[in-house]
């Protein structure tokens, strides 16, 4: 039987570098791998030492494009360790700086890596010759997304105002009202968005996948919650290392997480969140996702850029409903006082469940800390998907199956950088 | 006549430098529109090969495979930036250099075997000539576009040397060191980022590098007679540009003298 080697030296259009690796025999898949061979930077080793208010400065740095993500999940942990309650103006705040940045990465990942797929384009950029309105569109709200991450957070990428407690200073009325009508004209494009890509051509693959993000009794769920799966559980943030495991595989520089009582893999990120929270939906999103004639929960992971454009409808809707109240939270931030303490924290990162515990002494210096992230919780399913999608597609040529196993892999938005520095967990060797 | 082709090239880093053009929302079209992407992974499935006329570098190397690609890439173009406090000064991933890197991966990793790392991570001008270098963690994006525009113009790039401080003189914010007694870097810190922190209420702490000629002894001086421990204001040199050399110089004069106990 004939033999096949199909290698992606570099993916391109993700965050992060990794490769694919598939062996076939025949029709068989042989084996299949996503590898991750981004350099370790060793974050939960250098935190060691470092005062706990300077975690969410250090913890932005392990991605450049979801900073916010680190830095609330951080924040939330430490803050829960030391048994603080913020302000409901604080958390507020941290909601819409969330927004932002589910509105900056997923513009990002709509337009220029992910509907490129779907057009036949190498890029965004190529893709504008022919749709310019639309590619314009995108960067124009991915530009106002940053915005908010500017106006709140002091700079778009690795935002400087965020601290234990709350945050440095508060930007006045004037200085967040004002990026009202903008967001407006945002809040349409977005719609128009989520209308559009329903359009695509979708390839006929659905998987029964085990769907996990967080919940929450009142709102879309982004800061705090508890941990849905598409299998009715509801799972405490605390329990999750009870629930989840990672282990090591020696292709990765990154940790698989599955879950720990049944080795099974799960699926993270939009898709997985509007599914387990289509009634928390603002308004329009809501009536969007009844329209565009997908049933939720969704089990097909090229429709999750449907998700994400929904995702974006209502964060430029909750931006605006934050914005349209807003007064400056006073005080600021919250004081605490140091003693020693553990906590953990989850939060939705753009890309899914992104879990932090910290552990630190009575000086406030960090013990150890433990950071699980999206990527490499979803590598597991992204490699299962790999397996079954590939004999779909086996009488493409090499250079056809490596693209559409890209495709399938950027559906994900993988963050690859973030996804490579764990800590110890237990050895796994065979 | 062709288009200048650019290269964009990432070692041990976070993506955040080279989103810094994406980033650049309103002249993301023009400008690929003045020049050929060749290489830019994270923005096109293009890939031409060099060499580069221009080529962004970001990130720091931290394994023997990165040694040798960094040379190939300098074989590879006529110009070469580095961009942002990973490619300059090794980045945040630095800290490993004063510590026990194998302890490290140890601590992070099950089955370290499986692990090719440096026990050190540095900047890229440590292993091949470099034609600009572009601070920040992250760099500003309107300096970066200032750096390709003036290259395709073919002038030098203006950007500052100068410190922070005259970025908070500039936007009227009130010193927050002399005001609040906050302890801040920015007057040794190079300017770029229009000093948001300050503007923020709290100090600088230090993300675009050392300025020209900074005096670090004196601002520690001054950190010191402030109250501030001594290990926590090593602690601050040893940040995100902790091994740009002045920087580090500082940081380890201070370590080593509070380890003699002077
Ligand atoms: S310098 Fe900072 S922003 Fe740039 S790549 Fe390194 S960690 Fe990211
Ligand atoms: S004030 Fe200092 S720490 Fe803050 S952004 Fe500017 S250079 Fe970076």
């Amino acid at each position: 039987m004939t033999q096949r080697t199909i290698k992606v030296n570099a993916m391109t259009r993700v965050e992060g570098e990794g490769g694919l690796y598939l062996k076939l025999r025949g029709n068989v898949v042989e084996e299949i791998r996503l590898e991750i061979y981004e350099p370790p930077r060793f974050f939960e080793a250098f935190l060691r030492g470092r005062p706990l208010e300077e975690v969410p400065d250090i913890t932005a740095r392990i991605c450049g494009i979801c900073p916010v993500a680190y830095q609330m999940s951080s924040i939330h942990a430490l803050e829960s360790a030391l048994g603080m309650t913020i302000s409901p103006e604080i958390r507020k705040l941290r909601r819409l700086l969330y927004c932002g940045e589910w509105i900056e990465s997923h513009a990002l990942h709509v337009y220029l890596l992910n509907a490129p797929d779907f057009l036949g384009y190498d890029s965004g950029l190529d893709m504008a010759a022919e749709y310019p309105d639309e590619v314009n569109r995108g960067l124009r709200m991915k530009k106002h997304g940053n915005q908010i991450l500017e106006a709140l957070g002091g700079r778009a990428i690795h935002p400087i105002n965020v601290a234990v407690g709350g945050f440095y200073r508060c930007p006045r009325r004037d200085e967040l009202q004002r990026l009202i009508p903008d967001l407006q004209w945002c809040l349409d494009a977005a719609i128009e968005t989520t209308r559009w890509v329903a359009t695509f051509d979708f390839p006929n693959f659905q998987s029964d996948y085990q769907l996990v993000s967080l919940s929450h009794d009142d709102e879309y769920p982004m800061n705090e919650g508890r941990i849905a799966t598409s299998l009715g559980e509801s799972i405490a943030v605390s329990d999750f290392e009870n629930e989840f495991e990672e282990r090591q595989v020696a292709h990765s520089t990154a940790l698989h997480s599955l879950r720990k009582k049944t080795g099974a893999a799960y699926f993270l990120g939009p898709l997985a969140r509007v599914g387990l929270n289509t009634d928390r939906l603002s308004p329009t999103a809501k009536r969007l996702a009844d329209e565009v004639g997908i049933t939720w929960p969704c089990y097909n992971p090229f429709q999750s850029i449907v998700a994400r454009s929904l995702e974006l409808v209502h964060a430029f809707e909750e931006a605006l409903a934050i914005l349209r109240e807003y007064q400056p939270a006073r005080p600021a931030k919250i004081n605490y006082e140091i003693q020693s303490g553990e906590g953990c924290a989850a939060t939705e990162a753009p890309r899914g469940l992104l879990y932090h515990r910290y552990h630190f002494d009575d000086d406030g210096k960090i013990a150890e800390a433990k950071i699980v992230p999206p990527t490499s919780q979803n590598q597991p399913q992204i490699e299962s998907d790999l397996r079954r999608w590939v004999t779909q597609i086996l009488t493409d040529d090499d250079a056809a199956t490596a693209r559409k196993c890209e495709n399938l892999v950027r559906c994900y938005d993988p963050c690859i950088s973030c996804s490579t520095h764990f800590l110890k967990l237990k050895v796994d060797r065979v | 006549m062709s288009k200048p082709k650019l290269g964009v090239f990432k070692f041990a880093s976070c993506d955040g430098c080279q989103l810094s053009l994406l980033s650049a929302e309103d002249q993301l079209l023009e400008l690929a529109g003045a020049v050929e992407i060749g290489y830019f992974l994270e923005a096109t499935s293009k890939i031409a090969p060099g060499p580069y006329d221009i080529a962004l570098v970001e990130g720091s190397i931290t394994t023997p495979h990165d040694v040798e690609r960094i040379q190939q890439v300098r074989r590879d173009c006529k110009f070469l930036i580095t961009i942002g406090a990973c490619a300059t000064a090794g980045g945040i991933q630095a800290l490993r250099n004063w510590a026990d890197c194998d302890e490290f991966v140890q601590a992070v990793y099950a089955s370290p075997q499986f692990i090719s790392t440096l026990a050190t991570s540095t900047a890229i001008a440590d292993h091949v000539s470099v034609d600009f270098e572009l601070r920040g963690c992250p760099i500003n994006q309107y300096q970066l576009i200032e750096v390709i525009g003036s290259l395709l113009a073919g002038r030098r790039p203006r950007t500052r040397v100068h410190s922070v401080c005259l970025e908070c003189k500039r936007r009227g914010t009130v010193c927050v060191m002399v005001a609040q007694g906050t302890a801040c870097l920015g007057p040794v810190t190079q300017a770029g980022c229009n000093a948001i922190c300050p503007s923020f209420n709290r100090g600088c702490y230090g993300c675009h590098g050392p300025a020209a000629q900074p005096n670090l002894v004196s601002i520690t001086n001054q950190f010191a007679s402030d109250g501030v421990p001594k290990e926590q204001i090593v602690r601050s040199l040893r940040s995100f540009n902790g091994y740009a050399p002045e920087f580090r110089v500082e940081g380890d004069r201070l370590d080593a003298s509070q380890e003699s106990g002077e």
